[in-house]
């Protein structure tokens, strides 16, 4: 028998141990089209048998948008920078409803698709861009709700305005998803052994909407937290996200490109770990 | 001829039991030796090979132990063994969904597995549908599956259907429009799992016969993993038999075969039988099988009946006949049946022991003997009968009259 150091020519070599850094973006390049089978599927299946189909992604932000109308607005009395109650709070669900959506999807992937994953192979990484990628199209969806609403309040004669840095917000989106889907992907990777953690995404998300500036502007946050709001790398994307469509928020690009650091840096570790996990996870789970 | 798949020195390593309490800590444990420390594994170092009938001393156990092996480009090979022998653990190794515990696997070629037809079908969408997303899966291209598409409609025979939902499907259409989508793969390597045993016998035939296609004429590498030894024995050209995770023989399929239908069992020492042979392991048509029951020193039969039992290879119940034990320590059971006018085909035996009323099993063991029976021209018409056309051949007076 031969070395193992010959030059034999061999297409694929399947071993126990990969480089750390392999992050096999090739692969998932090749496997493009099932990406966008996935989201198909996803899209799909959301509106089969339903009878108001897309409307469905209308629901939830807008009643969502009243409720904290009624209790953040009318109630607590909180800022919102002067802008029309509804569409302050309406722009920052639609926004951190993506992130959120990205985090809570994707931290299941592993175990929501076990069945799949044990019996065929395809990079395990189209899954959760898949899961985002489907995102999209819903937060596309509630985009254009923004939008009604926003036109429906100029022509009620309310006072805000589009800023030059809506230019910026196909980065927000890609900040947001960066972040979403690296947090998503470190936990579903932990979950494979321990399942505790699945139980703190729901609540953990939820909690981290109150650190940041959803239902608050950041300028009526006190001087003593400030800072500590400001740490979350959330906060810069949603503030420059009201910036950006309504005129008002604290932006500045110094918080947002430490919010886009943070977002490379995390998605970085997150496929670093989920591509270490996928190897093995069907024995595990 | 290249080489398609070259296996070297694959194990796979599983551990046993739960897997829960004490994860952490013991990760931790395995991480600070391996890592820091730069030692061996401690928890791999106690693995035993599967012998799952006998309680090991650790929970770590080999699913499969130094596998070395070589498939050459175009040919087709069996894979064989009895449940938990590593059949399928070698063929998750291949098709990526697991990784090795140590060793390499090389290959040449795109590889497509079917572990189970229908992967990620999704019971909302259209058939036609699905054959988009099924295909992604395995790995094809779209524009692979639009030039395909009209070959795989017809080939699944569900066309009138193919613009409804798959959830309104029966389950034979189903397991159609899957099997066709995956017999259309454009791979160099394609690794089956006993997913033939779907469908009607119309269809099955139909599957044999695409594989046969696939390995001959085609000359793509097949591996093929099955119960259905009639199967392994029309499509293979050799075959390799697993043992305990352990590669017992390779080679040629037919003495791959021999070998495992040969291969006498030990049964596990709790039980009541410490071992059961069979005289001939290949009979013929007509004559009868002698098989040898050695039971375990001091076991008290206690008036049960034992129970013998042969099945054919698709798991049907062909014979059955329970004994009647006496009340007190035995040596041996040694049975001799009737002359068995069985068709041609394999068959396994069963063994097991039951109380007098037959309301329990005191003991159950599945599989201690198989044994090979090849059929005769009994009726001189020039033709042998399989065990797909019939189960026996009994003789049979007739005259013709005028």
């Amino acid at each position: 028998m031969t070395a193992d150091t010959s030059d034999e020519q061999w297409d694929l070599i399947i071993e126990g141990k990969s480089a750390l850094f392999d992050l096999k973006f090739r692969e998932v390049w090749h496997y493009r089209d099932l990406l966008m089978m996935f989201v198909k599927r996803d899209f799909v299946s959301f509106y089969k048998q339903t009878i108001l189909g897309p409307l469905w992604f209308f629901i939830q932000p807008l009643f969502t948008t009243m409720v904290f109308t009624f209790v953040f607005g009318n109630l607590a009395g909180l800022s919102t920078d002067g802008l029309p109650q509804p569409l302050f709070y309406l722009a920052g669900i639609t926004a951190w409803n993506y992130f959120a959506e990205c985090i809570t999807k994707t931290s299941t992937v592993f175990k929501d698709n076990t069945h799949i994953f044990g019996k065929v192979y395809f990079p395990r990484l189209i899954m959760p861009l898949s899961i985002v990628a489907s995102n999209l199209v819903r937060f596309g969806v509630q985009m254009i709700l923004f939008f009604g609403m926003m036109a429906y309040f100029a022509a009620t004669g309310a006072t805000f305005q589009v800023t030059w840095a809506a230019a910026l917000f196909p980065l927000l989106v890609l900040m947001m998803a960066l972040m979403g889907l690296g947090i998503g992907l470190v936990i579903t990777a932990m979950t494979t052994k321990y399942r505790d953690l699945s139980f703190l995404v729901t609540f953990g998300v939820q909690l981290l909407m109150y650190v940041t500036t959803v239902i608050y502007p950041l300028s009526a946050a006190p001087a003593k937290y400030k800072y500590l709001i400001s740490l979350n790398p959330m906060t810069g994307i949603i503030e420059a996200f009201r910036y950006a469509f309504l005129g008002q928020g604290q932006f500045s690009l110094w918080s947002l490109s430490y919010s886009g650091l943070i977002a490379v840096l995390i998605m970085f570790i997150g496929v670093v770990i989920f591509n270490k996990t996928e190897k093995n996870f069907v024995d595990t789970i | 001829m290249s080489i398609a798949i070259k296996a070297e020195n694959l194990s796979k390593a599983y551990q046993i039991g739960q897997i829960g309490t004490g994860t952490i800590s013991r990760d931790i444990e395995r991480w600070w030796i391996t890592k820091v420390m730069k030692k061996e594994d401690p928890f791999l170092k106690v693995g035993e090979i599967n012998d799952r009938s006998s309680k090991g001393e650790s929970d770590v156990v080999w699913s499969l132990k130094d596998i070395n092996f070589e498939i050459e480009q175009g040919d087709a090979v069996g894979i064989i063994g009895k449940n938990g022998a590593g059949k399928s653990t070698l063929l998750k190794l291949l098709s990526r969904v697991t990784s090795p515990t140590t060793g390499k696997i090389k290959l040449n070629g795109r590889v497509a597995s079917l572990l189970e037809v229908g992967t990620g079908f999704h019971p909302e969408l259209t058939g036609r549908e699905n054959i988009y997303l099924n295909g992604a899966i395995l790995g094809m291209r779209k524009q692979e599956i639009d030039r395909k598409l009209d070959e795989i409609i017809d080939f699944s025979g569900v066309e009138r259907y193919i613009d409804t939902p798959v959830k309104r499907y029966s389950s034979g259409m189903f397991v159609r429009l899957a099997f066709a989508i995956a017999a259309h793969l454009e791979s160099e390597i394609l690794i089956v799992d006993e997913v033939l045993a779907v469908g009607d016998m119309d269809f099955q035939n139909k599957c044999m016969g695409k594989m046969e296609d696939i390995g001959t004429k085609e000359g793509r590498t097949v591996l093929f993993v099955s119960h259905n030894l009639t199967n392994i024995r029309q499509l293979c050209k050799s075959g390799i038999l697993l043992v305990n995770g352990q590669i017992q023989s390779k080679g040629n399929a037919r003495n791959v075969l021999d070998d495992y239908t040969h291969s006498s069992t030990k049964l596990s020492s709790n039980g009541f039988v410490k071992n059961f042979s069979l005289e001939n392991q290949h009979i013929l048509s007509g004559q009868s099988l002698k098989m040898l029951l050695k039971f375990q020193n001091d076991y008290d039969l206690n008036n049960n009946k034992v129970l013998v039992r042969i099945r054919d290879e698709r798991n049907i119940n062909i014979i059955r006949f329970e004994i009647n034990a006496p009340r007190r320590k035995v040596h041996n059971l040694r049975i001799e049946t009737e002359p068995l006018v069985l068709t041609q085909g394999s068959y396994h035996v069963d063994i097991g022991l039951t109380d007098q009323k037959n309301t329990r099993w005191i003991k159950n063991f599945i599989e201690v003997g198989r044994f090979a029976l090849t059929g005769l021209d009994t009726y001189g018409v020039g033709r042998i009968f399989t065990n797909k056309m019939a189960i026996i051949t009994p003789k049979f007076d007739y005259s013709f009259e005028d």
